[in-house]
């Protein structure tokens, strides 16, 4: 019997648009591997425009640290790099050559294999990146001795994938993963399963220890997980993997070689039979999306709601996310709109009337609904942070730039995506994800 | 629709920056942001954000306080016609009132609106709402007789050295309507007290002295509780019926609005001292406000509105959950100790309230100091095992 924690406070954003259990695969022909979807890094190409790349071959590395590098989801050309303002490498693009050659990293059997030779194999595949770090999460150092490896085997943020389905019949490559894992930290690997999971993916995974966890959203969330377990305190590193890329992690030791394969959900209120594709990381989400979404004017989040990334309607899947979402822009003048209670509009408060209907799934759009002020209403943000941290003070010291204080309050332990359901419910619409990650930013900077 | 937002439309290019009208920019910014929410949309963080802003919060406020201001605007008619030995049915007396009570209503929020846009202006910022619900509050808590020039130094000292020189709504110390109110009270103490002022035109042979006069005068309260709970009596515009204010309280609780934490503290806080008080009744008889039953004292003056309305202030209250506890109790404790035990002020509540304002940073200091502890002792206990 796994060790139980129930989770109170938090908050489930009712939205249309969930996925229907059923797996198409799809043939893209372009993809892309993002440099901003790794946070702290300063990439440096290891390819050039025309370049032939095999599948796992390094697109990019980072210019500091030279263990991180970015391995090509696919055999093909590069055919573009996009560069934003002061020339920020913003997109590696990619075309299929159909070929699917791929580089050879060795079959492997994890198992006690030694943390030095799961390093190194990690490392020159690319696919150490898959390992970040607690605090400040980002890409593990891999001298570092984690106290203790996180899983979360379930996704609580709105529409998420359903990992009991998107993991089936990958047991073997993700005990491989755990095995590999394993070898890296001489402490536990917690694997945080949701209450009703039926999947034996997650359910008979040997080496790892289960931690149940019940409750609404943020429940899933690794750092959730984490602080309910065993906070981390300063001075000590966590390493979190997500559940679908241990299996990438577990192939690369079954197969020897870079399965960029991800099951991904296409959801939201927007798309017409929202259900699961299996495509490869990296991929071009207008292949995907294509001829399913209503007409209008669109915005197309690659991850969550809540913590996602904006991306063009030609954009790329993001490195690190399983799904893709697809809601109206609220780009509308709205004539008394926060007088008239609308049915169309969902909030957390009881001023408005969506308490009345506590099962209705809703359409939301991204209309800010109101303008920024200073923090007023107290007592809310608690409500939806499953944590014993004082948000306002935490992001007070922040917006202040005290270090001590940034410390004190526990800035170790959260994370952006721990804090999304502060910011959704925010009656003073204060970007908070934002002030959190500057923090940790100069958090990060402070301790280097 | 169609035409408001045309007007809005032509209009916005001359406001907006460059443009000949600039200097309106926050004026028309809060009068469009009124009329409709703007076309903003996210940017960074969450993609979707909640339907409910600072103007919907801050809207339920002065709607709880309709119940009482409109039980005020009769009370006001009530009292004047009742001193003069007329007796009017209920809409007479409520129109007088509304007449006598609309000028401080304006005057407040005129003077009030207009120094938060010069400021919001000034700063770039958008205008926040807070004074929507001080503009409201303000009216409730001045005698009915206030001279409105009077009243209208008071909001502008309140405002600017109450709110604006910390920053604005969100960042003030002390609660702006209060701040009017006592600096009423100390700087035009023949304005504020007395038995003339509570009464619109009063006739000269009628007592209009509030319970609380005569109680601290040493006569008895003059009130059934139920009269007390009705409120028929001299009094602020809005203090004195306890079900009007109860209407008020049941809405901000039920939209969570007011914390309940500090609600309930408050009035367990003074009743607590309400009985202390009592079990001193009979050694000092000569103190007749000492007998007067401890859960009268709750129904009585400025008592319940403060306790409803003002304390639970979310910007000068205490902002930790265990803080709210203290913070509402010792408010309700102070409230009837200065109430009873200093002669020279009559009620309480006001000066409790903001003495519990100025107080509330220390009481969350000591709260976050608790959270910061628990952690570094928990670190500290890892350090330890992992040296042994």
């Amino acid at each position: 019997m796994s060790q139980q924690i129930k989770i109170k406070r938090g908050y489930d954003i009712r939205l249309k648009g969930k996925a229907q259990e059923k797996v198409q695969k799809l043939s893209l022909n372009k993809y892309a591997v993002k440099p901003t979807d790794f946070h702290g890094i300063f990439p440096k190409l290891s390819v050039r425009v025309g370049d032939k790349v095999k599948r796992g071959a390094p697109i990019f590395f980072d210019k500091h640290h030279e263990h991180i590098s970015i391995p090509s989801p696919i055999s093909g050309t590069v055919t573009d790099v996009i560069r934003g303002a002061k020339r920020k490498m913003l997109e590696i693009r990619i075309e299929d050559d159909g070929a699917d050659e791929f580089v050879d990293f060795g079959i492997e059997n994890p198992e006690n294999l030694g943390a030095e030779k799961v390093k190194s194999k990690l490392i020159e595949s690319g696919l150490w990146s898959l390992i970040r770090q607690r605090p400040y999460t980002v890409i593990a150092n891999p001298v570092d001795k984690p106290r203790d490896i996180f899983i979360s085997g379930f996704d609580s943020a709105p529409l998420a994938a359903n990992l009991d389905f998107v993991l089936e019949g990958k047991e073997e490559s993700f005990q491989a993963g755990i095995m590999a894992l394993s070898n890296l930290t001489e402490g536990k690997i917690y694997l945080g399963i949701g209450a009703n999971t039926k999947s034996k993916v997650l359910l008979q995974t040997k080496g790892v220890e289960r931690v149940q966890f019940d409750g609404p959203h943020p429940a899933g969330n690794v750092g959730i997980q984490i602080h309910h377990i065993s906070p981390i305190n300063k001075g000590e590193l966590i390493w979190t993997v997500q559940a679908q890329d241990v299996v990438t992690i577990g192939n690369l030791f079954l197969k020897g070689q870079y399965d960029s394969d991800i099951t991904i959900a296409l959801v939201g209120s927007e798309i017409e039979n929202p259900q699961y594709y299996q495509v490869k990381r990296g991929a071009d989400i207008a292949g995907i999306v294509e001829g399913k979404t209503t007409p209008g004017h669109l915005r197309f989040i690659s991850g969550n709601v809540l913590t996602g990334t904006k991306i063009e309607k030609n954009g790329y899947l993001s490195y690190y996310h399983n799904m893709i979402t697809v809601i109206p822009e609220g780009d509308k003048y709205e004539l008394f709109g926060w007088l008239i209670p609308s049915p169309k509009k969902l909030s957390f408060y009881r001023t408005a009337f969506s308490w009345l209907t506590p099962n209705k799934e809703y359409r939301l759009n991204t209309n800010l609904n109101g303008g920024e002020r200073a923090f007023v209403m107290t007592g809310f943000l608690e409500r939806v942070l499953p944590m014993d941290i004082l948000p306002v003070y935490l992001l007070k010291a922040i917006m202040v730039d005290d270090i001590d204080q940034m410390e004190q309050l526990g800035i170790y332990e959260v994370d952006e995506e721990d804090i999304a359901l502060c910011e959704y419910i925010s009656i003073s619409k204060i970007n908070m994800q934002e002030i959190l990650r500057n923090g940790l930013d100069m958090m990060r900077k402070e301790m280097s | 629709m169609k035409l408001i937002r045309n007007i809005l439309d032509k209009i916005k290019p001359q406001v907006q920056e460059g443009g000949k009208y600039h200097a309106f920019h926050a004026l028309f910014d809060a009068a469009e942001t009124f009329f409709f929410v703007p076309d903003v949309v996210t940017t960074k963080g969450s993609h979707i954000r909640d339907g409910v802003d600072m103007k919907r919060t801050m809207f339920t406020v002065v709607v709880a306080l309709i119940p009482a201001l409109l039980f005020g605007m009769w009370n006001v008619g009530q009292m004047h016609f009742r001193s003069m030995g007329v007796s009017v049915d209920i809409l007479d007396a409520f129109w007088y009132g509304f007449l006598r009570v609309l000028p401080l209503i304006l005057v407040t929020y005129g003077v009030g609106l207009g120094i938060e846009i010069a400021f919001a202006q000034s700063r770039g910022h958008e205008v926040n709402e807070g004074f929507f619900v001080s503009g409201m509050l303000i009216p409730l808590i001045v005698p009915v007789t206030t001279p409105l020039w009077i009243l209208a130094i008071a909001v502008a000292f309140a405002v600017v050295f109450g709110k604006e020189v910390f920053g604005g709504t969100g960042m003030n110390i002390v609660n702006p309507a209060l701040l009017t109110r006592a600096f009423l009270f100390f700087s035009y103490p023949a304005a504020m007290s007395g038995d003339k002022v509570w009464i619109a035109a009063k006739a000269d042979a009628f007592s209009g002295a509030t319970p609380l006069a005569e109680l601290t005068a040493g006569h008895s309260a003059g009130l059934s509780p139920l009269d007390m709970i009705i409120g028929a009596y001299p009094g602020s515009v809005g203090e004195t019926s306890v079900i009007a204010i109860a209407i008020g309280a049941f809405i901000l609780l039920y939209t969570g609005v007011a914390s309940w934490k500090i609600m309930t503290s408050f009035f367990v806080g003074g009743l607590a001292m309400a009985l202390i008080l009592n079990l001193f009744a009979s050694s000092f008889p000569a103190n007749s406000y000492l007998q007067l039953p401890a859960w009268e004292h709750l129904l009585i003056g400025g008592f319940a509105f403060g306790g409803v309305f003002m304390i639970t202030d979310p910007v000068t209250a205490s902002q930790t959950e265990i803080g709210k506890w203290i913070y509402g109790f010792l408010g309700g404790l102070l409230a009837i100790m200065v109430r009873v035990l200093n002669p020279a002020y009559p009620e309480g509540v006001m000066l409790a309230i903001l003495f519990m304002n100025i107080f509330a940073p220390t009481i969350d200091y000591y709260v976050v100091e608790a959270n910061i502890k628990k952690r570094l002792k928990r670190a500290r206990v890892v350090f330890n095992s992992k040296n042994l």
